[in-house]
């Protein structure tokens, strides 16, 4: 008997149950290893009052900025705002909530919700702003604060290369947030440069199991934007 | 002669021991990278997934997916990894990295240190700042000794919202090398030229 496939056809055909409110987990570093077809797939569905939930959500106008722009954004969790000058309007204009989370407890906070793990005590945080309202404790002489997990309704990652079962393998440093936010999701939807059939990643070279994908579209080109371009001059090789 | 941010660059390169596993916050700190020889012994880690970043691609070979957490364009050193932000995380809050070099906004004489918010100011978020701060097991600030406005930065209580509590180990400024020493920061090493009350005059916490 020939096992299913999780690959769909289109990025239409895996948004098609996106609902208005939904919590979207978006990897990518600033606009390194964005989801970038899935992120325009979400615009084209018309679907609003969304909560990112993303370490920068976009930047320089690119990437999730565009969600920004487009006034479909109800909340931001994020780590960074940094050069996001969308997120920093609709944050003085009043429009969207943002939740300032240090970027160590987001994916752990994501972890957990993946790992089945309600709560967390971490170092990270304590006698900050970070820590207000919440429970703390003493372990072995050292003040932790407590974090719950973070879960959401789709995250939407970018893969290297996919199989049909949406074992994936990640490229450079664009696997960040990824794995996590694939295990919190309920629903998580992989843009992938390469499917390989099954057995195309040895199991020894699999960054993240199937189980925690449900969806995968091939996306092979992108635009991958560079948000910073730093070089050397050739003349400096000593 | 106060120290220029080479010269800072070049004393907090001093702080490096060999083998060690360090990571730069951007800014100043970065300038350490540029002044290390290519063949020193250090694994450079950049909290969004890598650990043993090189120095910046010759033009034409820059790779969008790999960069540093100041999202500049990086390349890998023989023997680096690349790992997701949970990993890397682990690495910073476990105490597997052994030394964090960060700019810093307000040093107080306790340790402690203010470095991603400024009251009233715009909010630019705190990235992995607090991790790192909690997590490495040695801190070393470089910052210019006072703000621009002339405000000063070593103090005797932070007034700015804090980054992490009695965390900071060492302070390089253009004026010298202090270390916090609970009621007021120890004098290390003073720039060429520059004099204990000169410092006196610029510091806002007790000097010993």
């Amino acid at each position: 008997m020939a096992r299913k496939s999780k690959e769909v056809a289109s990025v239409a055909e895996a948004l098609s149950d996106l609902v208005d409110g939904a919590h979207i987990m978006v990897s990518g570093f600033g606009l390194s290893g964005n989801p970038e077809a899935l992120i325009e797939g979400v615009l084209a569905t018309g679907k609003g009052s969304l909560t990112i939930i993303s370490n920068n959500a976009g930047s320089i106008g690119e990437g999730l900025a565009k969600w920004l722009q487009a006034g479909i954004v109800a909340r931001v969790i994020c780590s960074y705002v940094g050069n996001n000058q969308d997120l920093q309007r609709a944050m003085d204009d009043g429009t969207v909530e943002v939740q300032i989370t240090p970027q160590g407890t987001f994916v752990e906070r994501m972890r957990a919700a993946g790992a089945g793990i309600a709560a967390f005590y971490t170092p990270t945080g304590v006698g900050t702003l970070m820590a207000e309202g919440k429970e703390t404790r003493e372990f072995g002489g050292r003040t932790f604060v407590l974090e719950r997990a973070l879960h959401a309704d789709v995250a939407l990652v970018r893969a290297h290369r996919a199989d049909p079962f949406g074992n994936l393998r990640f490229y450079r440093t664009s696997q960040n947030f990824a794995p996590a936010m694939a295990s919190a999701a309920r629903v998580t939807i992989v843009e992938a440069e390469e499917l390989v059939p099954l057995g195309g990643i040895d199991a020894d070279d699999v960054h993240l199991p199937g189980a925690f994908v449900q969806r995968v579209v091939h996306v092979p080109e992108h635009r991958d934007l560079i948000e910073i371009r730093t070089t050397r001059s050739r003349e400096a090789r000593s | 002669m106060t120290w220029s941010k080479t010269d800072m660059a070049r004393r907090a390169a001093q702080e490096i021991e060999p083998g060690s596993v360090v990571n730069l916050g951007i800014g100043l700190p970065t300038l350490v990278a540029d002044i290390m020889p290519a063949d020193a012994d250090v694994w450079l880690q950049s909290e969004n997934g890598l650990l043993g970043m090189g120095p910046f691609p010759f033009e034409g070979e820059e790779d969008p997916q790999l960069i540093n957490a100041g999202k500049q364009t990086v390349t890998l050193v023989p023997g680096a990894s690349t790992f997701d932000s949970a990993v890397s995380f682990a690495m910073i809050r476990g105490g597997h990295v052994d030394l964090a070099i960060m700019g810093a906004m307000q040093v107080a004489s306790n340790g402690d240190l203010a470095n991603w918010s400024v009251p009233g100011g715009r909010t630019t978020g705190v990235g992995g700042a607090m991790d790192l701060a909690a997590g490495a097991r040695r801190l070393v600030v470089v910052m210019r000794h006072q703000a621009k406005n002339g405000a000063d930065k070593l103090v005797p209580r932070c007034t700015y919202p804090l980054t992490a509590l009695g965390v900071v180990r060492r302070i390089i400024t253009d004026l010298g090398v202090f270390d916090p020493a609970g009621d007021g920061f120890a004098v290390v090493a003073l720039a060429p030229g520059v004099t204990v009350d000169e410092v006196r005059a610029r510091t806002g916490a007790e000097l010993r």
